[in-house]
Parts: structure tokens; C-alpha cells; sequence
């Protein structure tokens, strides 16, 4: 039992105690102390090299801690065997650095991969699960496509897509919009924030981009050269700047309207033979 | 996962308790699809649904065009928040016909 749990409290999703790491003999993360809550999008930010990427490494069980612990979604990852972790990874998605496809499948086939590999789904729910995962994400009867034939903002989208394919109940994201332009971003920012309003999904977003962050934090974590320089709310960390700030919130698309018979056969796959896509 | 299929006022009433998830959901496939290919108006009662993932929708999109192409009426019944939510992240409560309640569903999908 965690802390939390045992003075009745709920355990957070994601808690790191004290966390030190090492790549070799160099220290990277030098006694990090921070969580997750339930429903939460908690930008990572800080300079380059500061151990960003590494602690979503840590969190993925990807890596062994040299001290310290980290709990995700009540499991002490210390404690558990590699086949354990395998199992709890299920739960969490992954849209890392570069968000890469594989470039020799479809775009659908990369969204399916993660239900190949994990579940006995017939064949039909993994394809409209896929296919309702881009309507999610505004990339509607894409599934056909190679990953060459989308933009760089088509790709990260899919890459998010298939991170949330099977309802993880924490995201991570590292760098998602990375190498995009701002239009394309604050598209993907508004993704973000849908996936968590609609799927309560705790998020873990590392981002360079300062707008990016006070857009969709609920909190921010700045590291800074392996130690915590700064944890607390937006408003927290806005007060710090100020109203330039302002203007940059509270942005979000608008629904659609559609047509229910239509989007149903969509979905079902039932009009590919007139499709739009070649 | 649990379900039942029963007959009530001319339509069959499948109903799911539990989680309808990663697991299980083949399973909730089957029964439903077997349900659409009776041809009676189906009404598929989700009030003791604790939990349904995207899995678990996905089998009831395809149930739903089963029964469209059959021309039997498919109907939920009593959508909790959680799974509205789901639903209406992509768009799918404009496709389903929800009913609060099962008295209400069988009143007019008869
Ligand atoms: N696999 C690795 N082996 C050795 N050193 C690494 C490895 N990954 C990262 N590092 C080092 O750890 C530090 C933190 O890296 P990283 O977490 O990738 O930083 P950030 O994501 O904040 O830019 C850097 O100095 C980097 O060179
Ligand atoms: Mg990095």
C-alpha cells in the first residue's frame, strides 16, 4: 500500500517517491518527488537534457531505479517482475518522441497493432475500434493510407490514435508536438484535452512549449537538471508571468453536426467500396 | 461479465452486468449479434454496466448495423455517464437510440 493508501486517502495513479537514477555511472534524476492524479494532465517541462524523457522511461517501468519508488496505478514497479510489468503497461499508452509509424503497415494496421498483440478481439470490433479512434482524432477513412502519405500533424495524430487504442487509464506523451507548426499543436492540444475530458484519463504531456503547457495543465512538473525546480497549478506558475497568458487558454473545437445513417456506415466500414481515399 | 437474453412485449431485452471490456467483449459480440439475427426489435440494457470500454462499443456498432441491414429495430437502454461519455467522444450518441429506461424502450421499440 502507498502512502496515500494507508491514511485512507486514494492512491494517486502515478507517485514517485525520491526517485535517483543513473545511465551509467552519471546521475540523471537526482531525487524526484512528484504524482499523478486521477483525471489529470501534468506537463513535464524543463531544458534540454534535464531528465524529461528519462522519467517517462521510469514510469513506463522501461528502466530499474537506483533508489527511490514509483507507484503507477497502485503497483510498486520495484516490486514487480518483468512479465507483471508487461501486464500493467496494457494500461498505459505511449505516444513518444517522433510519434513513429510503422512505415510498412497501414495506418489502420499501426492503430490495430497494439490489439494484435494484447487481446483475441475479432478482427471486425479491431477495426471499428481503429476506425472510431480517427474519428477521435479528425483522421476519418485515413485507415487505408501509408504513413508517407500523411503530414507530420496526420502522423502524431495516429501515433495518438493507437495510443489510446485499448483505454489506457494514464497517457504519456512526450514531445507531441514537437516539429509541428502552432496551428497544428493547438489542434493537437485540444486532442489532448478531449481525450482526458471524455476518457478521464490521467495524462502525462513533456513539452518545450510554453503555451502548449498552460493551455492543458491542470499542474506542471520543471525539472531542472535531474531535480524538481517547480510543481503547482497553472494558476501558480502563471502568476509568475501574466496576462499575455491569458489569451492563450481556454480554446476548443466546436462539435460538429453529422449524419448518423452515414457515420454508422462509416464506421462499419460499409461504404469503402465508394470511398474517398484512393 | 454476465448477460441474459429474455423476451419482453414482442422484443428481446439483452442485458450485460459488469465490465464489458478487452476480455469479454467477444463474448458480449456473439450474444448480441445472435440476438439481431432473431429479428426482433432488440433492446440491449446497459443499467447494470459497471464499466464498457471502446471494445465493448465497438460490438454494439456492429450489432447496430446488423440490425439496420436486418431491418429490426436496436435500441440502448439506461447509458450510464461514463459510457455516454465514451459514446459521445466519438460522435456515436447521434447514431444509437437511448432509452432512461427499460419500461421506456419497450413502450416504443414494440
Ligand atoms: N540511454 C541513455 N544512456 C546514457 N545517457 C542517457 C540516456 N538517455 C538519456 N541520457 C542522458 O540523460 C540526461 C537526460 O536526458 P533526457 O531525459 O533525454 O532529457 P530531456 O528529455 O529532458 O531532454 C541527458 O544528459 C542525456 O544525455
Ligand atoms: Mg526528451
Amino acid at each position: 500500500m502507498g502512502a496515500a493508501a494507508a491514511i485512507g486517502q486514494r492512491e494517486h495513479p502515478v507517485e514517485v517517491v525520491d526517485l535517483v537514477t543513473h545511465y551509467g555511472p552519471r546521475m540523471i534524476l537526482k531525487g524526484v518527488t512528484m504524482d499523478v492524479r486521477e483525471g489529470e494532465i501534468m506537463v513535464v517541462m524543463g531544458g534540454s537534457g534535464s531528465g524529461k524523457s528519462t522519467l517517462l522511461r521510469y514510469l513506463l517501468g522501461l528502466e530499474r531505479a537506483t533508489s527511490g519508488t514509483i507507484r503507477v496505478l497502485g503497483q510498486d514497479l520495484g516490486g514487480l517482475s518483468h512479465r507483471e510489468i508487461t501486464d500493467l503497461r496494457k494500461k498505459m499508452g505511449v505516444a513518444f518522441q517522433g510519434g513513429a509509424l510503422f512505415s510498412s503497415m497501414t495506418v489502420g494496421e499501426n492503430i490495430m497493432l497494439p490489439l494484435y498483440e494484447h487481446t483475441d478481439l475479432d478482427r471486425s470490433t479491431m477495426e471499428i475500434m481503429a476506425r472510431i479512434k480517427l474519428e477521435v482524432v479528425d483522421l476519418a477513412g485515413f485507415e487505408h493510407l501509408m504513413p508517407a502519405e500523411l503530414s507530420g500533424g496526420m502522423i502524431k495524430r495516429a501515433a495518438f490514435a493507437r495510443a489510446v487504442i485499448m483505454d489506457p487509464r494514464i497517457l504519456f506523451c512526450d514531445e507531441p508536438s514537437a516539429g509541428l507548426d502552432p496551428v497544428v499543436s493547438s489542434a493537437l492540444d485540444d486532442l489532448i484535452l478531449r481525450l482526458r475530458d471524455a476518457m478521464g484519463m490521467s495524462i502525462v504531456v513533456v513539452t518545450h512549449e510554453l503555451e502548449s503547457a498552460f493551455k492543458i495543465a491542470d499542474r506542471v512538473t520543471v525539472l531542472d537538471h535531474g531535480r524538481i525546480l517547480f510543481i503547482g497549478t497553472v494558476d501558480e506558475l502563471r502568476e509568475q508571468d501574466n496576462a499575455r497568458i491569458q489569451n492563450l487558454l481556454n480554446r476548443r473545437a466546436q462539435p460538429e453536426i453529422i449524419d448518423g445513417d452515414e457515420y454508422l456506415r462509416r464506421l462499419t466500414g460499409e461504404n469503402m467500396d465508394e470511398g474517398t481515399i484512393q | 461479465m454476465k448477460h441474459s437474453v429474455k423476451e419482453d412485449s414482442g422484443s428481446l431485452v439483452v442485458g450485460f452486468e459488469g465490465d464489458v471490456d478487452l476480455q469479454n467483449s467477444p463474448q458480449a459480440r456473439k450474444v448480441l449479434l445472435e440476438a439481431v439475427g432473431r429479428r426482433q426489435p432488440v433492446l440491449v440494457d446497459l443499467s447494470s454496466v459497471s464499466y464498457i470500454d471502446s471494445s465493448g462499443i465497438a460490438c454494439l456498432v456492429e450489432s447496430l448495423q446488423a440490425a439496420r441491414k436486418a431491418g429490426t429495430a436496436f435500441a440502448l437502454v439506461a447509458v450510464s455517464d461514463s459510457a455516454l461519455r465514451v459514446l459521445q467522444l466519438a460522435r456515436l450518441d447521434t447514431v444509437f437510440t437511448i432509452y432512461g429506461s427499460l419500461a421506456d424502450g419497450l413502450a416504443q421499440a414494440g
